[in-house]
């Protein structure tokens, strides 16, 4: 565990070492440091995980330096290993590396290969700051660490203007969120002195009370840092645009990782939103409708990818509404096995995408189980998860875990728990679309060439996790294994359950699963049935929130600034500039040349200053 | 009578008045080199007047320095007036107006 500090630091080492040699190392070189520092982080993890766990001690600290100090407000480099950031570290590490394998594949022909893994090195150090931060402001530093990595790689080919677009809308919207929680921070360093997360919620507790106003109001400064980051409603606008980055990209930073930084965030701080009663309903409700209104939005879209940025706002819409009911460790189990298919979806996609010559247009793919048969099977189970099929995928253990605790805990509701329901219908109906639309049918483009095996080894390993992490919790139902919400327990507290009742449960688990296949039979009959032309059009644009943000905010702003062209403020600048600018053309004009005129000059101030004396002598 | 003390000042101050309207209005260089003598040579006058006024010795020191010191700008005065007048073929000095702003 002393060698935890390198699990961030290699990846930094990794990102510069690639700027600074970049293009000299050649190939081997920046796959060598690129893929290396992540797997020798990935493999530092697992060893310091093992010497955790046999540990047994509730979290590791390691203090690295002292940052910065103001009077008696310290900030220290310290890093601290506890269930919830070994699960986050875990998970980066270990997808991450997988993911920069596959990208030594996938952008293989790329001019820029050096620069992406330069980009995705520093990402993968920004997020490992991230979790392990043992207070806030690191936390905050990682968190604008992996957004300006997430702008660097959305607009990655920034040759096309529209990603450069799409990079700068992300970067905007999630900084509103990112203003509320720096208002957040401090708030809680007005009113607690420190920014040491154990302190921090330490005070919190003796500060205030459950509903007070001011912990509301933090909390709810938080969930909007974490609604911004993690794309929820309002402010989900931006990661399906963000989808112009290289699909690697997508796959690791707005999938698996960086977009669950909210997740996160709020599982991090859920002293104070249990002590905020209103925002954590609030965090449900956002999750309950983001999971829905996503869902829809996904069921319409014609670019594979967009079908998987509108799913992965679905998703995290599931665990919002896990933390928003108290569900702590299941919706950090659900990021679990959510990186691990999700990332498995978009890698295949990828996979789909370079085979097809980057054709991301379902309706011109098809066919494809014939030609790709490796990629249709881990697309499968991947798929299998996302559509959470009983028993067999991961992804039912952990969304079924939220559809039942929605519905039973203290801070949940039927309410809750039937729109989790509902998502999961429209979950089995958009992902059986997407894999009729793509795999069977009639092959309309001919494959281009097929992934070689630096992309289908991955590949494979996210398939078998993706089909085993959900083992790591069972229901009541089948045999009730808690191991991973018994890890998380000394920082995640267990949920407060109501009324647990496994015939309750029994029932509700053969609702959520014959609605999924009802949806799994409906979509394959009607897969060629035509769609209303303009509610299609209102879901695939999102239920047209880009317009409307347009109209309120992005119109009068250019507005104003077109008002505002001449720069009232400058006009004082430009005004000094030019009576500087006038002086000195007049003294200028006096350096004629002519020596009689300097003497009279000369003459003229003498008589002034002596008659300045006399006057002043006489007085 | 007028007091000498009085004389002796009036006198400076006619010769320096001299030296500077003739340092004004004139343009040949050399005439103005010679203006300037003439109103350090004014303001020797007023050192020894004072000088004897007050029987003190430094007025008359300060005209030896003055003396020296119009010694060396004549030299260099010349010297500066011969390279203008190889430079420019003439003496005015609002030829060598070159350097205006």
């Amino acid at each position: 565990m002393e060698w935890m500090y390198l699990v961030p630091a290699l990846p930094f080492l990794g990102a510069l070492l690639l700027i600074l040699f970049s293009g000299k190392t050649g190939k081997a070189g920046v796959i060598a440091i690129g893929c290396g520092s992540i797997g020798i982080a990935a493999l530092i993890t697992i060893i310091a995980g093992w010497q955790f766990l046999q540990s047994g001690i509730p979290a590791y600290d390691q203090h690295l330096w002292e940052w910065l100090r103001v009077g008696d407000f310290s900030i220290g480099m310290n890093l601290r290993l506890d269930a919830l950031s070994l699960a986050f570290t875990f998970v980066i590490t270990f997808v991450g590396c997988l993911i920069h394998i596959y990208s030594t594949g996938y952008m293989a022909d790329d001019p820029d290969f050096a620069r992406f893994f330069a980009c995705m090195n520093l990402f993968v150090g920004s997020m490992l700051m991230l979790v392990l931060a043992d207070n806030l402001l690191l936390m905050y530093l990682g968190w604008e660490g992996v957004g300006l990595c997430s702008y660097l790689l959305i607009g990655f080919w920034y040759k096309d203007p529209e990603n450069g677009a799409a990079a700068r809308k992300a970067f905007i919207v999630t900084r509103v969120g990112d203003t509320a929680m720096a208002i957040a921070l401090f708030l809680l360093v007005q009113h607690t002195g420190t920014l040491q997360l154990s302190v921090v919620l330490e005070r919190v507790q003796t500060l205030w009370t459950s509903g007070d106003e001011t912990v509301v109001w933090i909390a709810f400064l938080l969930l909007g840092g974490a609604v911004g980051k993690s794309a929820q409603l309002p402010l989900q606008t931006w990661l399906p645009d963000a989808m112009a980055g290289p699909t690697p990209v997508s796959a690791l930073i707005h999938a698996a990782t960086m977009v669950t930084a909210g997740v996160y965030l709020i599982a991090r701080t859920n002293i104070i939103f249990n002590l905020a009663p209103a925002a954590q309903a609030a965090v449900a409700i956002t999750g309950a409708v983001t999971l829905l209104l996503a869902g829809c939005s996904a069921w319409v879209q014609t670019d594979i990818k967009r079908v998987l940025a509108y799913s992965t706002i679905s998703q995290i819409g599931y665990m919002f509404l896990a933390l928003g009911v108290g569900a702590w460790s299941a919706a950090v189990f659900h990021f679990i096995t959510h990186a691990f298919f999700k990332a498995l979806l978009f890698l295949g996609a990828g996979a789909v995408i370079h085979a097809l010559h980057h054709e991301q247009d379902m309706f011109r793919m098809g066919g494809l189980r014939k030609s790709l048969p490796g990629v249709f099977l881990v697309f499968l189970i991947g798929s299998l998860s996302l559509a959470a099929i009983p028993f067999i995928s991961s992804g039912w253990y952990s969304k079924d875990q939220i559809i039942w605790l929605a519905g039973v805990t203290e801070r949940g509701s039927s309410w809750y728990a039937w729109a989790a329901v509902l998502g999961a219908f429209i979950t089995a109906a958009y992902t059986t679309r997407m894999m009729v639309l793509v795999f069977f049918g009639r092959e309309q483009t001919h494959v281009h060439h097929k992934p070689g095996p630096e992309m289908m080894i991955p590949l494979y390993i996210l398939a078998i996790c993706s089909t085993l992490a959900g083992f790591l919790e069972l229901p009541h139902t089948l045999g009730h294994f808690t191991w991973l919400s018994d890890f998380l327990a000394p920082v995640l507290p267990a949920p407060a359950v109501l009324h647990a009742d496994v015939a309750a449960e029994w029932g509700l688990q053969a609702i959520t699963a014959g609605l999924a296949a009802l949806a799994i039979y409906l979509t394959w009959r009607l897969i060629n049935a035509p769609f209303p032309k303009k509610a299609g059009a209102f879901l695939r644009s999102g239920w047209g929130f880009d317009a409307a943000y347009d109209v309120l905010f992005v119109q009068p702003f250019v507005r104003v600034a077109r008002l505002n062209r001449k720069d009232i403020v400058d006009k004082i600048y430009t005004g000094l500039a030019a009576i500087t600018r006038t002086f000195h053309r007049m003294m200028s004009s006096t350096q004629s040349g002519i020596l009689r005129w300097y003497v009279l000059g000369v003459v003229m101030g003498a008589v002034l200053i002596l008659s300045v004396i006399i006057w002043r002598h006489s007085l | 009578m007028i007091n000498p003390t009085t004389a002796g000042l009036i006198l400076a101050g006619i010769l320096f008045i001299l030296g500077l309207i003739s340092m004004l209005i004139r343009r040949n260089i050399i005439f103005m080199l010679v203006s300037v003598e003439i109103m350090l040579n004014a303001a020797g006058l007023a050192f020894i007047v004072a000088a004897s006024k007050w029987g003190q010795p430094e007025g008359q020191v300060m005209f030896m320095f003055i003396l020296a010191m119009a010694a060396a700008e004549v030299s260099v005065g010349l010297a500066l007036i011969l390279q203008l007048y190889h430079q420019l073929k003439t003496l005015d000095s609002d030829e060598a107006s070159r350097m205006r702003g």
